[in-house]
């Protein structure tokens, strides 16, 4: 095939521009996924709900959407609290997590979308911002600000969840959980409330994350269900729970669906997720940078 | 259970209404998907999200077929559909059952998408403008001349009817306790020398391969089939809502839960609207898994239990 030296290197551009949207994402699957053991499917759900949020404040009272994703962190925050508390009692406690648990946030999942449906209609939406249509040129390469500006906030909130998690006492306690949940209570801490705090970041980062997917696209109720698959491969490869395993790997799914969507055509790019999972899970189930 | 079925048949006969087979092929189909879900996820605790990419690859092999062959019977197809969608998740569940539980409920459920993007893009099957399918009238069969939608509708009744019974033997042989001792401490079993990932990966094959039969009629049934119809979340969230709302643990539960959510969506769907009646099976399937985890069988279970004490 002949392929052209400045595609390609647009491409990859592309592809990280990509992979930081998608590390945002997937930051909040890494924790309740990766470091509590929830696996919360409805995860996407919530990134819809956050986009459809934001399109609802930006276009009636002219608010920044990245802005707007920031003011909603603490519903959200309250949102996850509220959740992971059904979730502990009706599930965790009763030692039926795996069946049972997987089938609550999938039914979460699907009546948050049949709800969008229902108030916001199956039409695309999309927000207005002054950075959506203009681009930076740098030699070769194109950056269209809708993507470079997603991309930078999605590293924000990157570094603050890893500075969060790495440095405050908090934090450490969350990563404690994670390793083990036993020697946590042995020392009189109390995990359900850890894991509390901590899931209801990982619904908070939905919002944030929301905001960004529809400054890149146009929004519609189902649009979801794509982002579970990518979400789920980018977490497994980064290796669970380790959230610079998941910026790689999310950059490195930006980089391949990209490349794909240039050389064969977008229509192929949702199935690039899987196939990485798939590989992943056959060759090296404990990802990149797993324990 | 022969007898139930050729009741049925008789006593649709005799309304001979379409739109009663129409209605009842719904809910027979969504029977036979809930009873295949369970096989997998109320025996063997292991939840399969991607019942609607099974179903579909039945429904697309017979479209393939059609294409390529044209005079296969329906049986022949549902034969085949069963075939694909049971190796499929054969594959599926060699590749992923090794791992922990989550891990297969995820790849399942991106299955679906993946499987919809191939064939989005594979034009021989329609590719995303759909294929027709030209349903025949009426049929000469033994000399008698039958109606096709009554044709499959029969079909469909015969395979529920095989789907239950395969359940029910299931249950009640070495088979099922070998699945009961997975869903209950998987660990233990494989202690005591259980082989579990072969049980697994039989309990996959034979539900993927009921999944993929309740498909393959369904071009048949519905005329015109799309991607978007074929992999609709309907499917998924229905498959997994009916045995949870009906009991997991017996093949009582999922006929019950289809019998139930099916009838009432056949309803909903005329009366109100269709997006409203999948709101209310989500809400649903919510409610019972937090309120009732044994599902309407569950219930009756233990009042016919409190009664006797």
């Amino acid at each position: 095939m002949d392929i052209s030296f400045d595609l390609l290197i647009n491409a990859i551009a592309a592809g990280l521009l990509l992979g930081g949207f998608y590390a945002a994402v997937t930051a909040g699957v890494s924790i309740s996924f990766g470091m509590l053991d929830i696996v919360n499917i409805a995860h996407p759900g919530f990134v819809i709900l956050g986009s459809y949020l934001a399109y609802y404040i930006n276009i009636n009272f002219g608010v920044d959407p990245i802005i707007v994703s920031i003011l909603m962190l603490p519903f959200f925050y309250a949102l996850g609290s509220i959740i992971y508390q059904v979730y502990h009692v009706s599930f965790e406690k009763r030692g039926q997590d795996s069946l049972r648990g997987l089938a609550f946030f999938f039914g979460l999942l699907f009546v948050t979308e049949v709800s969008l449906i229902l108030v916001f209609g199956v039409d695309y939406r999309y927000v207005e911002a002054v950075y959506i249509g203009p681009s930076i040129h740098i030699g070769l390469v194109d950056l269209p600000l809708r993507m470079l500006v997603p991309c930078l906030a999605a590293l924000a909130l990157f570094a603050g969840i890893q500075l969060f998690i790495t440095r405050t006492f908090t934090g450490r306690a969350i990563m404690a959980v994670s390793q083990d949940q036993l020697a946590l209570q042995l020392m009189a801490a109390d995990p359900i409330k850890i894991k509390r705090i901590a899931f209801g970041i990982s619904i908070a980062t939905a919002a944030v994350a929301g905001a960004l997917l529809i400054i890149i696209q146009p929004v519609e109720p189902s649009v979801g269900r794509e982002y579970i698959g990518r979400v789920f491969a980018i977490c497994v490869l980064g290796g669970l729970g380790s959230m610079p395993g998941t910026l790689i790997a999310a950059m490195l799914l930006g980089i391949v669906e990209s490349l794909t969507a240039t050389f064969y055509g977008p229509s192929w790019a949702p199935a690039v997720a899987f196939g990485l999972l798939l590989l992943t899970l056959a060759f090296r189930p404990a990802g990149l940078l797993g324990r | 259970m022969t007898a139930v079925g050729v009741a049925i048949l008789l006593l649709a006969h005799w309304v001979g209404v379409d739109y009663l087979y129409f209605a009842s092929y719904t809910i027979l189909q969504f029977i036979v998907l809930a009873t295949a879900w369970n096989i997998l996820g109320g025996y063997c605790g292991y939840v399969n999200f991607g019942s609607a990419a099974f179903f579909a690859m039945g429904a697309y092999s017979s479209v393939f077929l059609h294409k390529s062959i044209e005079v296969l019977p329906v049986p022949a197809l549902i034969v085949m559909g069963g075939v694909v969608s049971g190796v499929v998740g054969l594959g599926m569940g060699y590749l992923t059952l090794r791992l922990r539980g989550s891990f297969f409920a995820i790849a399942t459920l991106a299955l679906a998408v993946v499987l919809g993007t191939l064939v989005v893009n594979w034009d021989y099957v329609g590719g995303s403008r759909g294929a027709y399918i030209i349903r025949p009238e009426s049929l000469e069969f033994a000399g008698l001349k039958i109606n096709y939608i009554e044709y499959l509708f029969g079909l469909m009744l015969i395979l529920a009817i095989v789907a239950l019974v395969s359940a029910r033997t299931i249950e009640r042989s070495q088979l099922g306790f070998g699945f009961a001792t997975i869903r209950d401490d998987e660990l233990a079993a494989e202690a005591c020398g259980v082989p579990t990932l072969k049980l697994k990966l039989v309990a996959t094959t034979i539900s993927g391969a009921f999944m993929g039969m309740a498909g393959a009629p369904f071009p048949y049934y519905i005329g015109y089939l799309q991607p978007s119809s074929a992999f609709g979340l309907e499917y998924a969230v229905n498959s997994i809502a009916m045995p949870m709302i009906g009991g997991t643990t017996s093949w009582v539960g999922p006929l019950v839960g289809a019998l139930l959510l099916g009838s009432a969506q056949q309803y909903a769907t005329v009366t109100i609207s269709s997006a409203v009646n999948l709101l209310i099976v989500g809400l649903m399937l919510v409610g019972f898994v937090i309120i009732a985890p044994n599902g309407i069988v569950g219930l009756v279970q233990e009042r016919l239990r409190r009664k006797r004490s």
